[in-house]
């Protein structure tokens, strides 16, 4: 037998529901799904979805882990709950697509370049270093991550919102140079250490 | 009752004495009805009205009375009297409400109104009071045959309601198909885990009842009679034969599982691929261990392949779902994960059925990780190692699952016995001297079930799949045998929590039928009816049209072929009275004679009047009902049809029809039940073949020189008020177009 169908003949098995249930947030419901579609006729961003929750369902039951834990949908939720509050079995599917969104970031499996993480990445990095969002730091960054030609085109193209936010005081250019964080910065640190070590350890990450 | 007198009554109340002229129709029933006593009355059907009518039938000696008022159907309890024959002239829904209000329609209204007091009265003279057909020494015991679930609880329920209930049961044991299961799928709360099937215990209950005797080992060698007296000659394994008198009989004899082996594709036949009962087997033999195959090894992953050879679209396999074998599946996983959760264990469906409490029995079996998978199953390999070949029907891709150990979710065959519409044919070429015919009726004979010596063949008809006949809405536990009452698997596929609800609703069926027969009354639909069909023998030429088509094979024939007829097994319908060419069949109060005296008794006005006239037949159990309902919601349809009900299309006579149209009537129009595989016909058959006779009524046509739009035959629904209003003014107006009948002025 070759490898491949080795592999396919694998499927189908509760390994990678089990690996699910055991590291994703509210994993151990996706065995409740009952296969109806509802969240995939539900989704305002279906059409935009490589896989709708419930192929992601059945593709995690099916045993496909590398689809899976590589696929791009799971980014693609807005968290807008239309599929949560419709799903006749109850499943948390928002909070299972988030769960697995994390899980396959932090496995470094998660696709590379998917605009949603990056710039999850990039709000993270920015709200870490202060405990404030620094909203000047983050929009420039966010403007120049392909480049200096297109953060220039793309900065131009929103000038007059900028001047509009300068002028109603909502935007104070002195926040580039680092601008203010929270009160106790070393206490916040501390606190966001201690809750990825937590997290760590009970995803199974640790050290 | 030596002198027949006959009496009038017209009601002037609920409005009629407004619009139509009663004086003139006490008159129309006095000169052309030629009754004895007429009298109106401003509220007939209220307690004086009523004592009108008993008086004079105590001091005038009245036998037969025409109740002019509202529709048959209703005021039924006010306008019956004991021992007194009663036609009814529907004056209320058949004219005040339904032909359109104003002076304009005062003449037509009133011509419609005395039409129907003369067909009242014609009615009235050609009816006899039904005496009943009691005969002494009914038996009320109940045979129940097969010994299965649902055999055991018609049994109980039969014992229970005081009644003495005989088992037939074919092996050695009671418990059929629910004794070989480990377990049964959860019928009581919290519905979450298989539960004991309590075979024994049923068991136990029923040796412990005195009014309960069992026959194991035995089949039926023979049933003759009727209900209320049904012999029953029981023939035992060791072949000795026992007699059984009973008055009606349950049905209970469940069903064989698909043959796996027809299913060689998904495996059938090959090692470790089991159907569901090969499954319960193993479970059985583990006792709650780890289960193991039949080469001895430890199933460590199990494949449900659901639908195996059910729903077939090719004509090949079944064509139906069986209904329990989502749940059977389910149940069966259960016993893998309870006793290891470790086992993987997929359920592969199409379309998951979990009907009842089953929804939360499906979720107790998800949250112990069985895996369910959408898919299409093409290829089963069985062997050490068995792998499934499907189609994933979410992922839209081909896929294979290894597995121990395949299960076969195969669907329920019934155990209905001979197939008649196969049956017939055989017995005709047997008739007719073929002898390998004759060999082949012997061998069909012996697969029956209830071996009835009736003419129409040893077993109850089947309908869809082979399934017995009954209607699943309207009368699911009526065969097409009187007094023969199917519950279970044989009826429709179901579960064993569905078929004890069945048995339960056999049984009771069950005891109506001998305490109806004891009576001398029918039973569904025409319960409590006293009527039973006579024939004048005398007249009769042979032609076995009747005992051919009776839907309930209530007529067998004596040597001389002369119709015999089995009165507790009639349903009444007059299906015989509507075949018979020579018209010698007839009822006491329905016969070609009540009904074609109530045609001729309608006044045809000249072509030149421009007032046509239409004859409408309306089947009393669906058509006439939404007729009423159409006066009930004040719909107004043409004043010159003149409505006759009948108990079924089955039993309209091609007599009426001549009569009608050589009267002079431009058209006649029937109007029955649905037919065929959607029936909704109560007599089942009636329907079909009304409008199999009628189709034939052309030639007939044609000799009077008429065209064939004059006869129109109509499907109509019991919620059709609006449409038969629509078809009337469509037909009156068609005949319009057509042109007067060239037949007026020569009846």
């Amino acid at each position: 037998m070759t490898t491949a169908n080795q592999t396919a003949i694998e499927r189908y098995r509760n390994n990678f529901l089990r690996e699910v249930e055991a590291n994703v947030e509210e994993g151990h419901m996706v065995k409740m799904c009952m296969q109806c579609g509802v969240c995939a006729g539900s989704c305002p961003l279906g059409p935009a979805w490589q896989h709708s929750p419930q192929k992601i369902f059945m593709m995690i039951r099916a045993g496909k882990r590398d689809e899976v834990l590589g696929s791009d949908s799971m980014f693609m939720c807005t968290s807008c709950y239309n599929c949560m509050v419709r799903c006749p079995r109850q499943l948390p599917i928002t909070h299972i697509m988030h769960g697995l969104a994390n899980y396959a970031h932090r496995l470094g499996l998660a696709p590379k370049g998917q605009p949603t993480r990056d710039f999850a990445t990039l709000f993270w990095n920015n709200l870490i270093k202060k405990g404030r969002v620094n909203e000047l730091t983050l929009t420039l960054r966010h403007y120049f991550r392909g480049g200096l030609v297109a953060g220039i085109k793309e900065a131009l193209s929103m000038q007059s919102i900028g001047l509009g936010l300068l002028l109603a005081k909502r935007l104070n250019p002195m926040e580039i140079f680092g601008g203010h964080g929270v009160k106790d910065l070393k206490g916040f640190h501390a606190i966001i250490a201690k809750a990825k070590e937590i997290e760590d350890r009970k995803k199974g990450f640790s050290a | 009752m030596a002198d027949n007198k006959y009496a009038a009554y017209i009601c002037s109340g609920c409005g009629i004495g407004d619009a139509m002229k009663v004086g003139q129709l006490e008159n129309i029933a006095k000169k052309e009805g030629k009754m004895a006593i007429v009298k109106s009355h401003p509220f007939l059907c209220n307690a004086e009205g009523v004592q009108t009518i008993k008086d004079d039938i105590a001091n005038e000696a009245v036998t037969h009375v025409c109740i002019a008022a509202c529709s048959r159907r209703a005021k039924t309890e006010a306008f019956q009297f004991d021992g007194v024959a009663v036609s009814r002239a529907n004056l209320r829904e058949g004219v005040l409400w339904v032909v359109a209000a104003g002076k304009d329609h005062d003449e037509v209204r009133q011509e419609m109104a005395a039409d129907y007091i003369r067909m009242g009265c014609a009615e009235l003279k050609k009816m006899t009071q039904p005496a009943g057909n009691r005969k002494e020494g009914s038996s009320k015991r109940i045979l129940v045959v097969g010994g299965g679930m649902s055999g055991m609880t018609a049994a109980l329920e039969i014992a229970a309601a005081g009644y003495e209930a005989v088992i037939v049961e074919k092996t050695g044991a009671l418990g059929g198909m629910a004794a070989q299961l480990w377990k049964r799928q959860p019928f009581k709360e919290p519905y979450s885990a298989a539960q004991e099937v309590g075979v024994g215990e049923t068991a136990a209950k029923i040796a412990a009842n005195p009014l309960i005797k069992v026959h194991l080992n035995s089949t039926i060698a023979e049933t003759s009679g009727a209900p209320g007296r049904f012999l029953i000659k029981i023939a035992q394994e060791s072949g000795a034969v026992s007699e059984e008198s009973v008055g009606a009989i349950v049905q209970a004899t469940g069903f064989t599982p698909y043959d796996v082996a027809k299913l060689p594709k998904l495996g059938g036949g090959q090692p470790n691929v089991v159907d569901q009962a090969g499954l319960e087997a193993l479970a059985k033999t583990a006792n709650g261990g780890a289960i193991k195959r039949a080469d001895g090894k430890e199933v460590k992953s199990v494949v449900f392949v659901q639908c195996a050879g059910q729903r077939d679209e090719t004509g090949t396999h079944l064509s139906y779902c069986s209904g329990h074998c989502c749940g059977t599946s389910i149940k069966q996983a259960t016993y893998f994960k309870d006793q290891n959760p470790e086992i993987d264990t997929v359920v592969m469906y199409q379309d998951l059925r979990m009907p009842g409490m089953g929804e939360d029995f499906y979720r107790s079996a998800q949250e112990r990780g069985v895996i369910f998978t959408k898919g299409k199953a093409s290829k089963v390999s069985g062997g050490d190692s068995c792998a499934v070949t499907f189609k994933d029907l979410i992922l839209d891709e081909e896929n294979t699952i290894a597995a121990d150990l395949v299960v076969l979710a195969t669907g329920q065959v019934p155990n209905a016995g001979v197939d008649l519409e196969a049956w017939n044919p055989v017995v005709t070429a047997a008739e007719g001297g073929d002898e390998a015919a004759k060999v082949q009726r012997d061998a069909m004979r012996t697969t029956s079930v209830l071996k009835l010596n009736y003419r129409q063949g040893p077993d109850v008809p089947q309908f869809k799949h082979g399934f017995a006949d009954s209607h699943f809405i309207c009368f699911p536990y009526e065969t097409r045998r009187t007094g023969i009452y199917a519950a279970g698997p044989v009826r429709r596929p179901m579960d064993i929590l569905q078929a004890t609800d069945d048995a339960t609703g056999a049984a009771l069926k069950a005891i109506q039928a001998v305490e109806n027969a004891a009576l001398g009354r029918a039973a569904h639909p025409r319960s409590g009816d006293l009527s039973f069909p006579k024939a004048r023998l005398e007249g009769c030429t042979q032609c076995k049209r009747c005992t051919v088509e009776c839907p309930f094979g209530a007529i067998d024939e004596d040597e001389k072929r002369f119709p015999v007829f089995n009165e507790e097994r009639c349903r009444r319908c007059g299906t015989c009275m509507g075949a018979c060419p020579v018209r010698v069949i007839s009822f006491e109060n329905y016969s070609c004679d009540t009904v074609g005296s109530q045609v001729k008794a309608v006044e045809i006005p000249d072509e030149d009047e421009e007032k046509p006239r239409v004859l409408v037949l309306a089947c009393e159990n669906d058509a006439y009902p939404a007729l009423d309902m159409a006066g009930l919601a004040r719909l107004n349809y043409s004043a010159f049809v003149r409505i006759i009900p009948v108990r079924c299309l089955g039993s309209v006579n091609t007599i009426w029809i001549t009569d009608a149209l050589n009267a002079g009537y431009d058209g006649v129009m029937m109007m029955g039940c649905k037919k065929g595989d959607e029936y909704q016909c109560h007599f089942v058959k009636g329907s079909e073949l009304a409008h199999y006779r009628m189709s034939k009524i052309g030639d007939t046509l044609k000799q009077l020189g008429l065209e064939p739009e004059r006869v129109q035959t109509q499907e109509v629904a019991i919620t059709d008020n609006t449409r038969v209003v629509k078809l009337i003014n469509d037909y009156v107006a068609e005949l319009d177009k057509l042109g007067p009948s060239p037949m007026k002025g020569f009846g």
